[in-house]
């Protein structure tokens, strides 16, 4: 039996028009150089550029292209800091680390660090959030969907309030792309000043991403040499993966794949909570494709083995934080004991995933639960 | 850099290419610009008793964009009195080859050129 | 005839070899994994394969897989190398940088943003034929320098600096040792267990790779430390953060296993070209060839024109892809500021070309490019009123010029 797929969080398979769109530019030339080769690049990293800008309803050229998500949060939090004289950052506490890493960093230029708290559903806490700007605040990053949970947090809000305090908001729309409607132009009426995405979670390639920005903000780059996107992202271009991600921008149905998910995540969802299960963050308003449970008394790490063997492959915690078995920050700061965090699974789907998966993964997860329940009666 | 269809073709097929007898008291040269600038025109102007404009040859180097302006300034010339060859401007000469802001530089050393060489005419001509 | 154009700017790019794409098809389709991801076997066998590719690279080069760290190309190991460890040693050393000035941007830039932090840099002139003197180099070094940064090999006129003499000298002074070897892998044998050299920097796509991938190479013994330049999930031990491009690093790793096997053969060849394509424009009259001829790479032939204008040039040997200088700086109409600094004037500077040769060049189209050149610089130089001066024996560097 084939593998079946559950970590679209952690990495979304490539769309096969995806990577018809990029094979010709496998070969491309450098998109700096003046001759045919390197036109033919340009053309399409411009096109791509376009694509990209219209998925998320900015204009091209608000758009800068890096390497991917983290790197656009670097480029997003570094690069608009650079130009700001240090004061505070603020950020949520269930930030990715591409961003918590880098506004961490940030005090070695003299930035106050301040993450404001999330309640037990995973939202920011909004009265905490005000009363956090009342300090002189230059720079806020508060991230769109969360990549475990899914969460989505309340952004047109917490940017309005940044704005009233003149400080630039930064958001990380990495898990929000393709899952959710997003639309720079109206978020940046709200106060938005520059979010993050990254293709290899849309089904584009890895190693693409984009800084959408105001271009009223004093960006400055953080990767310097050869001048390329206006100078604010020195390196030559990615241009199979950039025109990758183009394509997949340019298929994206967003409303569709969150319906056909959502009603896979209802199913899911009912069957997880009957065999026992917690889900976390379930009456907030989240991603449809994202479940993140738990087995109260089940190891995680082993209930996440059982499902690979079984052929289904879930996430643990995040991807991201690679190689670490602390319970995730973003449930303890949910208030979840580190025990029950302990035992945390991610379920995350796209519109590939049929009713048919769901079930059979249902049937999976219940005997495996119900083989690690045996073996511990026999350890007891 | 995307040139236009008319600077390729003064570039392709450049005319009146050549030198003019720069002793003859008829013949005007005028040489503007210099080598580290990247460009460098030199024009001739040969005019009859009746004081127009019977042939006129250049030479450029320089870029594309320059070379396709002093071509085309030497058809504009043929046939003109100097009074009239005073009034090409380098809007005129950018505007018919479609330069982009980048090359506009070069329409002015050609109206420059256009200058010079009446100059070096006319003071012969005063000798 | 050869099929036009011509592509002779390996330099700039390469094309990927067809066995690279192959290898790397895989990963963009089934085996899509995030490496990252530890809980099932989409995500082991993607790290297998990052795994694979990091023995690849560091054989090429004679390192240890531990050594090498994933980045998104040259330019970004560049700005890890020297920021990195410029930041993390500026207190225990000091604040002076050295360098060169004839160092590709991607060098340049992040050393001025240091000075621009309070890092005080020197840029070494090199000598003519582009080679820095050791003795310059020395007596350059003080007490305070916290950091070295010589490239391999140049970019646009191919020279191989003295990377041995240079990093023996960084060690007995203390100061960390970077090398740019984008232009270098697959050219020019590299042993970094023999090297006195800390940080080295790669890029994939100058060696039949993919873009937007490349590697710093960070020596264990004695172990170099930097400052993280991109924060997050921690990848890379902390070094550098951001998910792997994995089919993007399986690329490289192919191309660095292909240069390793097939790169004695290949600069042979090469040079054989590179040789041909010198005799053949060698007979045009006042062309310069720009940079040391014998301590170079066979890859590449920069050549000046004397008495046409660069980008008259490029317009008239648009059946070739060459570049006038460096790809990345040839948006703007400056000369290139590498042969400035050779002392090349001005007017020599903007007539170079550089010709980068590569695996898939073939003799008939260095042959076809003889012939395009010498009729293509015949015309110029009809065109041209300075050629006409020459000729008529007239000294141009005594002309007086109006500027404008
Ligand atoms: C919310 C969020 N931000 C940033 C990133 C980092 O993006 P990338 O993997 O493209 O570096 C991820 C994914 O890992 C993410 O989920
Ligand atoms: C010497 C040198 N260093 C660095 C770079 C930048 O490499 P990349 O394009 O991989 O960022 C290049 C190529 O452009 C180069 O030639």
């Amino acid at each position: 039996m084939d593998a079946v797929y559950f970590d679209h969080n952690a990495s979304s398979p490539l769309d096969e028009r995806v990577l018809a769109a990029m094979m010709p530019y496998l070969a491309s030339g450098n998109a700096s150089s003046r001759h045919s080769f390197g036109r033919k690049a340009r053309e399409a990293v411009d096109t791509a550029r376009q694509q990209v800008a219209e998925s998320l309803g900015a204009h091209p050229t608000q758009l800068v292209f890096t390497s991917g998500g983290t790197e656009s949060d670097n480029l997003g939090l570094l690069g608009i800091g650079a130009n700001l004289k240090p004061s505070q950052i603020l950020v949520s506490a269930v930030e990715h680390p591409a961003v918590m890493r880098t506004a961490e960093a940030m005090r070695r230029q003299g930035w106050a660090l301040r993450k404001v708290g999330v309640g037990a559903e995973g939202l920011v806490r909004i009265d905490d959030f005000f009363a956090a700007l009342e300090v002189p605040t230059g720079l806020v990053s508060v991230m769109m969907a969360n990549n475990e949970t899914g969460v989505v947090q309340d952004i047109a809000t917490m940017a309005e309030l940044a704005k009233q305090r003149k400080a630039v908001f930064h958001t990380d729309a990495v898990q929000g792309l393709g899952k959710m409607p997003i639309n720079f132009a109206e978020l940046n009426r709200h106060g938005v000043g520059a979010l993050s995405v990254s293709a290899h979670k849309i089904g584009g390639p890895q190693g693409a991403g984009a800084l959408v920005f105001d271009k009223k903000l004093d960006l400055r780059a953080i990767q310097f040499g050869g001048g390329q996107e206006k100078g604010l992202r020195g390196g030559s271009e990615n241009v199979a993966a950039i025109v990758g991600f183009g394509a997949a921008c340019s298929i994206l149905k967003v409303q569709q794949s969150a319906q056909h998910t959502h009603q896979l995540r209802e199913v899911l969802e009912q069957g997880i909570t009957e065999l026992g299960g917690v889900i976390f963050g379930a009456s907030a308003k989240r991603l449809s494709n994202t479940s993140f449970f738990a087995f109260p008394d089940v190891d995680g790490e082993t209930l996440v083995v059982a499902l690979d063997r079984a052929g289904f492959a879930v996430a643990s915690g995040s991807a991201c934080s690679s190689d670490s078995t602390d319970p995730s920050p973003v449930l303890l700061a949910m208030g979840v004991m580190p025990e029950l965090a302990q035992g945390a699974v991610r379920v995350s789907l796209n519109h590939s995933n049929t009713m048919q998966e769901v079930q059979d993964f249902l049937k999976a997860l219940n005997h495996a639960l119900k083989k690690m329940q045996q073996l511990a009666a026999i350890a007891a | 850099m995307a040139y236009s269809d008319k600077v390729l073709d003064h570039y392709e097929n450049p005319r009146n290419v050549g030198a003019l007898d720069k002793n003859d008291d008829h013949v005007g040269t005028g040489m503007v610009g210099a080598p580290a600038c990247g460009d460098v025109m030199k024009l001739q102007i040969r005019v009859n008793d009746d004081g127009i404009i019977e042939d006129a040859k250049f030479k450029t180097y320089g870029c594309g964009s320059a070379i396709a302006s002093s071509s085309l300034v030497t058809e504009w010339l043929k046939g003109k009195n100097l009074d009239q060859a005073m009034t090409i401007k380098n809007s005129d000469i950018a505007e018919e080859l479609a330069l982009p802001p980048v090359k506009i530089h070069c329409s002015v050393l050609a109206e420059d050129a256009i200058k010079a060489a009446i100059a070096d005419l006319k003071q012969k001509q005063a000798a | 005839m050869s099929k036009t154009p011509i592509y002779l700017d390996y330099s700039a790019t390469t094309p990927v070899d067809k066995r690279v794409a192959e290898a790397m098809i895989p990963y963009l389709t089934e085996k899509f994994g995030n490496p990252a991801s530890r809980s099932h076997s989409f995500g082991w066998e993607a790290d297998d394969a990052v795994e694979n590719a990091r023995e690849q690279v560091a054989a090429l080069v004679n390192a240890d897989s531990k050594e090498i760290v994933w980045t998104s190309g040259a330019t970004e190991s560049n700005n890890l190398a020297i920021k990195g460890a410029a930041n993390f040693y500026a207190a225990s050393k000091g604040k002076h940088i050295i360098t060169v000035m004839t160092e590709h941007k991607a060098v340049i830039d992040p050393v001025r943003e240091l000075e621009r932090q309070g890092f005080e840099a020197t840029f070494l002139e090199p000598e003519p034929n582009g080679l820095v003197d050791i003795a310059k180099f020395k007596a350059a070094l003080r007490p305070d320098t916290v950091l070295a940064s010589v490239m391999l090999v140049n970019n646009e006129i191919g020279v191989i600096q003295d990377i041995e003499a240079i990093g023996n000298l960084c060690r007995a002074n203390g100061t960390i040792f970077h090398v740019d070897a984008a232009q270098a892998t697959g050219k020019v044998e590299i042993n970094l267990e023999k090297l006195p050299v800390d940080l080295m920097s790669f890029s994939a796509h100058k060696t039949y790779g993919p873009k937007g991938i490349g590697a710093l190479y960070v020596r264990r013994k004695p172990r170099v430390r930097l400052e993280a330049q991109m924060h997050g999930g921690g990848h890379e031990r902390g070094f550098r953060s951001g998910t792997l491009p994995t089919h993007q690093i399986v690329g490289m790793g192919e191309a660095f296993r292909i240069a390793k096997d097939e790169m004695a053969l290949e600069n042979a060849r090469i040079r054989r070209l590179r040789d041909k394509l010198l005799a053949g424009l060698s007979e045009i009259e006042e062309v310069y060839v720009n940079g040391d001829l014998k301590q170079r790479v066979p890859h590449n032939l920069n050549i000046s024109f004397n008495y046409v204008e660069g980008e008259s040039l490029i317009m008239a040997v648009k059946d070739i892809a060459v570049s006038s200088g460096s790809a990345c700086t040839s948006a703007s109409l400056e000369p290139s500021y590498v042969l400035r600094a050779l002392g090349r004037s001005d007017e020599l500077a903007h007539s170079s070309i550089r010709f980068s040769i590569g695996r898939y060049t073939t003799e008939e189209d260095v042959d076809y490019t003889i012939d395009l050149l010498k009729t293509k610089i015949e015309k110029l130089r009809e065109l041209s009123p300075l050629w006409e001066m020459f000729q008529e024996g007239i000294d141009i560097s005594k002309v007086e010029w109006a500027a404008h």
